[in-house]
């Protein structure tokens, strides 16, 4: 489930981002530090592999309902954790892109949620102590459905938390997360048998090219030794500082809730950072995570104010969409040959 | 499958439009990812109730589409293929939150009313945004100013590498699908058995034609490195581009444009 | 003369699974030579082309290429003098543009960036494709896929050129366009292909491959006349030297 540009707060998405990234530049050195050339084409044709396999919707039995496959535990089977990673970068930028699958602000978050939580947490602490150096059918299928069901319920516990966190939406978080971790466990499980499919498939029809019991493999099945530690590390900081961070916010639900009861709230423990970082919010508003008063953000609560409002509103695009029409036409007189043909 | 189907063709066409020939396609594609990245931003950073102070972020996509001669018909159509996740969780917003805002004459307006427009602003907003950025820049050049901004190079071959087979593969998935389609009349979607097998095989023509890519590669001299040439030129106007609106967001941002101009208008009316 | 030579020494190889793919294989190509490679489904031409730039080497015999004995050390040598053209151009081209592509085998001989750009010109030019220069590869048509591919090859100014199925996919006017295009070059040249018309039109010398062996090697219009080697080959006469399916067959 792609996180949306929509439901993220500046905050939320600064610091997935800033997740993403590290992991991101610690993966890329570690693919440089062994380097392997048939690596480039390879991930380059996995990554188009996951994008266009997300096409293909299976029916997931008793439900009625379909899924489609993630990717991110097949890419870490078939590459290997940092590898996998970066395809799984590049898939969800492409997405968030030419479909605004999820968007640019919340790409932080989906790649930490679909790309980090398979490739470094499902796959190597799951995947791969379950199924060994040279897996039976039976058990490859195992492996790959609960690494696929742990990936996917990190991955939907992270989509709850970044919206709780972001204050937008006023879902609570029991209800969120009852409606999101079992919808999730059907998924992984039938993400996993699907994985665990494919993979079969291709081993049956040509061995060579799938990574598993052969010694000599380069590409994948490399022990994630310092770099995962590394990574977990990392990540596990910037959670820290994180929920740091927004423990130190009123959310946006709890405000409002006691905004409109008149009562005191819960008030948030005042630290340095956290008054820098409100005064910063206060000159700047950039860093608002949706906790101002309502009051101030709708027009007055006057009707005659409300409907100023709405008729500035009205204005405002009318005006917008006139300067638009007014740029066109400017440079249809102005250009002498005629408009650009798409072929 | 039509949705897979019709977003293959629509990725070869989103960047089609981008073109060197328009004033915004002379922009330095660094100048245009960080203006994108400043709206991004900007939208953000409203309140959650906060609906028409957010009006006037309009001008920025509309300005791009004028400039860049975009058809803004593909690109509405664009923004309702969305997968609809945010619509979802928005639309809970009005039954949970009945903090009560305002009224227009007979209706009143509740702060899940509110929080629900807001995000769908920010969601046409934002995803407005992403995609003309690739439509205006083209992903070539968004992932040549992602290089020069210090992005790992592994991450900006691997993007190029990947939008350069996506349109080989999702052909490919397409013709594979059809031929399940045709074959089985009475099922809209391959069982999940059925669709291991499918995926499998495709993954197979994958694998082996990544083999062959890289023979292809070697035989003419790759060595692990993959040199691209991109001369990317920053120049005054680029500059003013980025200024300027960034300039036009913080103004947004820190006085009611919508307000002013409503308060302006009533007043001149009655 | 002795460079711009190919040549194989009772090659043999098997795949890893077993498969023997060339049993005993024996050729000698010479400076300015035009060869088709034809065979049958399986005889192992694929598998024979991917020795020449040392993608595979022989499980025994030697593969000579111009001046070097193919081995894992003289690669990049070997490869700098052969330009091979895959049979799917998706393959081959896999740069962001056209333009990317013809400068990939210049840029990785480490060439300075003048030379690359007029390698580049010159080898779009050669083939037509200097309009397609900016044009991403899905974007262009089959004949041009296929012009671009080869120009691809020629900007690294080889001395031996290898396609495989040069002629699989085009349309009539593109594949004219394309025999034309072989016969202007001068190069040494080895194509593998089903297409026996596209023999007759470029190859002056045939070999025809059957289960991984030398069936027949000789002139073509010798080769493509012999309709007992064909028919054991799974091959045909090219239809222009077959009768008129009106006036009876030609003797």
């Amino acid at each position: 489930m792609h996180m949306s540009d929509a439901l993220v707060s500046p905050l939320v998405a600064a610091s997935a981002w800033a997740a993403s990234s590290v992991v991101s530049v610690l993966s890329a050195r570690a693919l440089k530090r062994d380097p392997d050339d048939r690596r480039v084409p390879l991930m380059g044709v996995l990554g188009a592999f996951v994008f266009a396999a997300q096409m293909v919707n299976f029916t997931i039995p008793g439900t009625g309902s379909s899924g489609h496959l993630g990717g991110g535990l097949l890419l870490a089977i078939l590459l290997g954790p940092p590898a996998a990673f970066l395809v799984m970068v590049s898939v969800l930028t492409v997405q968030a892109l030419f479909f605004a699958d999820g968007g640019l602000l919340a790409l932080g978050c989906n790649i930490f949620n679909l790309g980090f939580f398979p490739s470094f947490v499902a796959f190597p602490l799951v995947f791969l102590p379950l199924a060994g150096q040279r897996p039976s059918r039976s058990r490859l299928a195992l492996a790959a459905v609960l690494a696929s069901v742990v990936g996917l319920q990190l991955g939907a516990f992270a989509v709850v938390l970044e919206t709780r966190l972001s204050g937008l939406s006023s879902l609570p978080f029991g209800t969120f997360l009852l409606l999101m971790q079992p919808i999730h466990l059907a998924i992984g499980v039938v993400e996993g048998l699907v994985t665990a499919a494919a993979v079969i498939f291709v081993r049956d029809a040509r061995p060579d090219l799938v990574p598993f019991g052969q010694a000599t493999s380069p590409l994948a099945f490399r022990p994630i030794g310092r770099l995962g530690g590394n990574v977990l590390l990392t990540a596990a900081l910037l959670a820290g500082v994180v929920s740091w961070f927004a423990s130190g916010k009123p959310d946006g639900l709890e405000w409002s809730i006691d905004h409109a009861q008149h009562q005191g709230g819960v008030r948030p423990p005042e630290s340095a950072l956290h008054s820098f970082f409100s005064g910063l919010q206060s000159r700047t508003g950039i860093l608002s995570d949706g906790t101002e008063r309502a009051s101030e953000s709708w027009p007055a609560v006057s009707p005659r104010g409300s409907l100023a409002g709405l008729a500035g509103a009205g204005l405002t695009l009318g005006l917008a969409i006139l300067i638009g029409f007014g740029i066109r036409a400017v440079r249809r007189g102005a250009s002498s040959n005629p408009a650009r043909s798409l072929e | 499958m039509t949705r897979g189907h019709s977003l293959g063709t629509s990725v070869a066409h989103l960047d089609e439009y981008a073109s060197a020939e328009t004033p915004i396609g002379r922009i330095d594609p660094r100048a245009k990812l960080l203006t994108t990245i400043a709206f991004l931003v900007a939208v953000a950073s409203f309140g959650r109730y906060q609906v028409l102070s957010l009006v006037p972020l309009a001008l920025y996509p509309i300005a791009l589409i004028a400039l860049g001669d975009v058809p803004s018909g593909s690109l509405l159509w664009r923004l309702l293929l969305v997968s609809p996740f945010a619509l979802l969780i928005g639309a809970f917003n009005p039954l949970l939150d009945h903090t009560p805002l305002g009224t227009f004459g007979p209706v009143h307006v509740t702060g899940g009313w509110a929080s629900f427009a807001s995000i769908m602003l920010r969601f046409v907003l934002s995803v407005s945004a992403a995609l003309l950025l690739v439509a205006t820049t083209g992903f070539d050049a968004v992932c040549a100013a992602l290089a020069r901004l210090g992005v790992p190079r592994i991450l900006v071959v691997q993007l190029l590498f990947m939008h350069r087979y996506l349109f080989v593969l999702v052909e490919e998935v397409s013709r594979t699908s059809r031929a399940f389609a045709l074959r089985s009349p009475d099922r809209s979607r391959p069982s999940m058995r059925v669709a291991g097998t499918l995926l499998g095989q495709i993954l197979l023509r994958t694998l082996e034609r990544a083999q062959r890519v890289h023979s292809a590669m070697i035989c003419r001299g790759f060595d692990g490195e993959v040199r691209l040439r991109r001369e990317l030129r920053w120049r005054a106007a680029d500059t003013a581009f980025v200024a300027c609106w960034s300039a036009f967001f913080l103004l947004v941002r820190s006085h009611d444009l919508t307000r002013w101009l409503g308060t302006a208008i009533s007043g001149a009316i009655g | 003369m002795s460079h711009h030579l190919v040549a194989f020494e009772d090659v043999t190889f098997a795949y890893p699974d077993g498969t023997a793919a060339l049993r005993g294989v024996s050729f000698r190509i010479h400076h300015g030579e035009s060869v088709g490679l034809v065979g049958a489904n399986g005889a192992g031409k694929s598998t024979l082309l991917l020795h020449l730039p040392g993608i595979l080497l022989p499980s025994s015999g030697h593969v000579r290429v111009g001046d070097w004995p193919v081995t894992a050390k003289t690669l990049p040598q070997v490869r700098r003098s052969l330009g091979m053209v895959f049979q799917d151009p998706d393959d081959q081209l896999f740069m962001p543009t056209v333009g990317d592509d013809v400068a990939f085998g210049p840029l990785n001989l480490g060439l300075p960036s003048d030379e690359v750009e007029a390698r580049v010109a010159g080898a779009l030019e050669r083939v037509g494709a200097t309009h397609l220069r900016q044009r991403p590869p899905y974007k262009l048509s089959g004949g041009e896929k296929r012009a671009a591919a080869i120009a691809s090859v020629l900007s690294m100014s080889p001395d031996i050129l290898v396609m495989d199925e040069p002629s699989a996919n085009l349309d009539p006017a593109s594949r004219r366009r394309l025999i034309a295009l072989l016969r202007s070059f001068e190069h040494t040249k080895i194509v593998a292909t089903h297409d026996l018309d596209l023999v007759q039109d470029v190859c002056t010398r045939t070999i025809v491959l059957r289960d991984g062996r030398v069936a027949a090697d000789g002139p073509t219009a010798e080769v493509l006349g012999d309709d007992a080697l064909l028919g054991g080959c799974h091959l045909e006469r090219p239809l222009r030297m077959q009768g008129c399916p009106r006036c009876g067959p030609r003797k």
